[in-house]
């Protein structure tokens, strides 16, 4: 059996800022394993702009965003094992993987998951109809599009009006299909406001909302699909159907973190986040076990994305040194019209900590308070908030250390 | 050439019957309209080897699910196809329900079925504790399994050809002539091919086939029935096959645990039009999630992964058709299998070919039938450190494809190498799984649609789901 401090699972965005992290709080043991060819993760499909305006003051393409990190792990001399599925973790901190080099195990002190999330498919939509050639989910289209250099169809519809969706809908205007629609069965979008401005408005392509796609037509091939709108408890409105002529389907209709291996370690999931239950270290119910990045929580951008996985990694870091923290872990809460908290308990002399969390709806402006009993830790203006975009509060360092009850997130509209 | 036999149509009749006809100095060729074996009613249905209570005695469904049983449990093993004997269930929903109960052991004993038994509610939640609180009696059939149509119809083709069958896919029959000789079949392609006897396995369109030598003494009738299939999470759901007591329309829906492990609710049963129709409908499949419910109320279809319809040959006479054409010399008709023709495929299959006999066909043992087929899951099976030495030699199986089933670049590879060869992504799904998992195919495909090009010299674009026009992709950028 193979041995090393730290063992990273996915080489993504997450996994490389983890390594990173891990490397220059001490522990310099820190290895990858990733299923591809390369660093990168989903970022190497993502060739659009946006990526890095937070965390790195610049704009950068995806594969560019990428490649900063993977630059830090080389140079830092991480040893990444590429192509290699980890089939296995235990409580222990065995992690079993494969190879082309055979099958390999290793005894790490601690393991970071950083496995991303997968999409939705048309299969747990249940959506009715046919079972023909030409229904994707988005980033299946956008990898075949971006890194084979295939088109994937000529008239488009897309389900789901998440930024995958949004962005996909721009990258096959450019490359010339014809978008007939975005449609949306929630009455609001859960993309980012920007990417409903420079991808669909800019295109020229509607976005409907409260209306989904109710069957799929076409024996070998999409020929058509029944879209129809719904009613605020999301029934279809009879009467409403309405046939659209196209060759394509792209459902972009949400995402899962890909915890098998987590619930297989024994750890314990938020069944609202369908990522594991962490500290503000990212440490998972299972100690030595940390999640960061998309197997966490679902994020919104990037930039958020390897700001937790640095903190999962300097996590591990003093873990694997023996920093552990000692005080007893104090309960977040979901308040009115917060729809999570994360971490889902923090340690109380740690310093400041900082919370995650997305609302129920979309609001006006709202007043974010963290109570904790009768104490107000914080409190935060914020002009609008929506679903679709994180919000962070932060709790001061000194307001944590007398507190004893839960915290609670929750906000008011003023 | 002119083959001995034609056998129309590659679900697990026409496979079956080919493998029986392997085993004797024959020239055989199997025909198949679509791009792969297993395409009709063999690619979705319950999966499930009935234990033959549900039969009216005196029928041929009741001789041959009764006879078929065992027949079929030592087919698998020979050709390496999972089926576990996980037993059955019958469920009486109160006192109205629980004559039906009886009824069935009572056909039961006549039809010969082993070991059947009738259980409280109580005693049936002891052996099955997430069964309905309303269920009141059961019929428990030990006897009863299940095992994955189309990998049996797969494996039977790939070891009848592995003893010399042809397999002629994409020939759709459009015109039968028949002669002194025998029969000389064309296509929708202008392709022909001749030969002796002709075996009409065609499923749904076995009466098209019929129609053609002017002998359409039956009319099938097509029925849909959907399904649900959900994640391995919910494998462990029920462990044996829950059914509900019987009505005029079918068996009802019934909930499996799937030789793979996962959990299958369905079917419903809705007659439609043409046997293409296999689309499923919201009403249907709300249907099979409420009545699923009903036996096992704690299912969780959050866990759903895909649903699919399929389709099933029916007939007014409600019997199995196994004769020779009154009509037409050398013609033998295999029509209306319908449940349970599964758990009856060798069954069946014998019978067909012991019709052949009866018309003529001269049957005379191979010197050396090969009854095994290779395992194409061996790899799969192996511990750890087997694994690692195989992997050692043949580096493609350490390169995993299909993250949520694990299935390796070289389980792919062979899948569209050996008989019979997986054309494309369907082909390759249906034998090695990849794409069947949660993800359904989102993250493989795109390494699928690779090999597959690669392994049979095509490009990106010509690799389709299920035949020609089914082409995921449109064109190179």
């Amino acid at each position: 059996m193979l041995k090393h401090d730290i063992v990273i699972i996915g080489g993504g965005p997450a996994g490389m800022a983890a390594a990173v992290a891990a490397y220059d709080n001490g522990v310099h043991d820190v290895v990858i394993l990733d299923r591809e060819e390369e660093l990168g993760g989903i970022l190497r499909q993502c060739i659009h702009n946006g990526f890095g305006l937070h965390k790195l003051g610049q704009e950068l393409t995806g594969p560019e965003y990428a490649a900063v990190y993977k630059e830090r792990v080389l140079e830092r001399g991480i040893k990444v094992y590429s192509e290699t599925m980890v089939t296995a973790v235990t409580e222990d901190k065995i992690v079993s993987a494969r190879n082309r080099d055979g099958i390999l195990k290793i005894q790490a002190k601690a393991v970071i998951l950083a496995m991303g999330c997968r999409e939705r498919s048309r299969g747990a939509l249940n959506t009715p109809g046919s079972r023909p050639a030409g229904v994707y989910s988005a980033g299946t289209a956008q990898k075949l599009i971006n890194c084979e250099g295939y088109m994937v169809g000529k008239r488009v519809l897309i389900l789901g009006s998440g930024d995958i969706g949004l962005i996909m809908a721009r990258r096959l205007s450019l490359e010339g299909a014809k978008v007939e629609a975005v449609c949306e069965i929630m009455p609001y979008s859960g993309g980012l406001t920007r990417n409903i401005v420079q991808c669909l408005e800019d295109y020229n392509i509607p976005l409907y909302l409260n209306t989904t796609v109710v069957e799929i037509h076409g024996q070998k091939r999409v020929e058509a699909v029944t879209i129809a709108q719904v009613d605020e408890q999301r029934r279809v409105i009879e009467g409403s159907q309405r046939r659209i002529d196209c060759d394509t389907l792209l459902l972009s209709v949400g995402l899962i973190p890909e915890n098998e291996l987590t619930r297989e370690a024994g750890i314990a999931i938020d069944p609202i986040t369908n990522g594991a239950v962490v500290d503000e270290n990212c440490q998972s119910s299972v100690e030595g076990i940390f999640a960061c990045g998309n197997v966490l929580q679902v994020h919104d951008l990037v930039d958020y994305v390897s700001d937790e996985a640095e903190r999962a990694g300097m996590g591990a870091a003093a873990y694997v040194k023996g920093e552990q923290q000692t005080s007893s872990l104090i309960k977040t809460k979901a308040g009115r019209g917060v729809r999570y908290v994360l971490p889902q308990r923090v340690h109380t002399d740690q310093g400041a900590v900082s919370l995650f969390l997305r609302v129920t709806e979309p609001f006006g402006k709202v007043r974010f308070s963290v109570t904790s009993g009768d104490e107000v830790l914080s409190t935060a203006l914020r002009l609008k908030a929506a679903p679709g975009e994180m919000e962070k509060l932060i709790i001061p360092a000194e307001k944590l250390a007398a507190i004893r009850d839960e915290i609670i997130v929750s906000l008011e509209e003023c | 050439m002119i083959y001995d036999v034609l056998i129309a149509g590659a679900g697990v009749i026409g496979a079956m019957a080919a493998r029986e006809l392997s085993r004797y100095q024959l020239s055989v060729c199997l025909l198949e309209k679509e791009n792969d074996v297993a395409c009709g009613a063999s690619k979705a249905n319950s999966g499930i080897i009935h234990g033959g209570f549900d039969p009216e005695p005196d029928t041929r469904k009741a001789k041959l699910n009764v006879e078929g049983i065992d027949l079929l449990y030592e087919a698998a093993e020979q050709l390496h196809v999972p089926y576990k004997r996980n037993g059955s269930m019958v469920c009486a929903f109160g006192a109205e329900e629980e004559p039906a109960i009886h009824a069935l052991y009572e056909r039961g004993l006549v039809n010969g079925v082993k070991g059947l038994e009738i259980l409280s509610g109580e005693e049936a939640r002891q052996l099955e504790p997430n069964l309905s609180s309303e269920i009141t009696k059961v019929l428990h059939a030990p006897t009863a399994g299940i095992i994955c149509p189309y990998e049996l119809t797969i494996a039977a083709v790939g070891n009848a050809m592995d003893n010399g069958v042809e397999l002629k896919r994409n020939f759709e029959i459009t015109a039968i002539k028949a002669q002194d000789e025998g029969f000389v079949v064309c296509s929708s392609q202008g392709e022909q091919v001749q030969g002796r006897y002709f075996l009409n396995c065609c499923g749904c369109y076995a009466d098209h086939i019929a129609e053609l030598v002017d002998d359409a003494f039956y009319q099938i009738i097509p029925r849909a029935g959907e399904y649900l299939l959900l994640d391995k999470n919910e494998g462990q759901r029920v462990s044996h096959t829950i059914f509900q007591v019987p009505s005029k329309e079918g068996k009802g829906i019934l909930v499996t645990p799937t030789v793979d492990g996962n959990l299958l609710c369905g079917p419903t049963a809705q007659k439609v039009e043409a046997p293409e129709h296999t689309e499923t409908t919201a009403v249907g499949l709300a249907a099979v999630q409420r009545l699923a419910a009903k036996s096992v109320p704690s299912v969780n279809f959050r866990q759903v992964i895909t649903s699919f319809s399929g389709i099933r040959s029916s007939e007014k006479g409600g019997d199995f058709i196994i004769e020779a054409s009154q009509k037409v010399k050398n013609f033998v008709h295999v029509a209306a299998i319908d449940s349970p023709g599964l758990s009856s495929c060798v069954a069946v299959a014998r019978q067909a070919v012991e019709e052949l006999r009866n018309c003529g066909l001269q049957l005379e043992e191979k010197g050396q039938w090969i009854a095994e087929r290779e395992d194409p899951h061996c790899f799969r099976k192996m511990t750890d450190e087997e694994k690692d030495a195989f992997i050692k030699a043949n580096p493609t199986y350490g390169k995993i494809i299909c993250r949520c089933e694990c299935v390796s670049e070289g389980e792919i590879r062979e899948a569209i190498r050996r008989n019979p060869p997986a054309w494309d992504l369907d082909g390759v799904k249906r034998r090695t799984r990849s794409g069947m998992g949660r993800c359904q195919g989102g993250f493989c495909s795109p390494y699928v649609m690779k090999l597959i090009a690669e392994e049979r010299g095509i490009s990106m674009e010509q690799v389709t789901k299920n035949g020609l026009g089914s082409e995921p992709l449109l064109k190179k950028l």
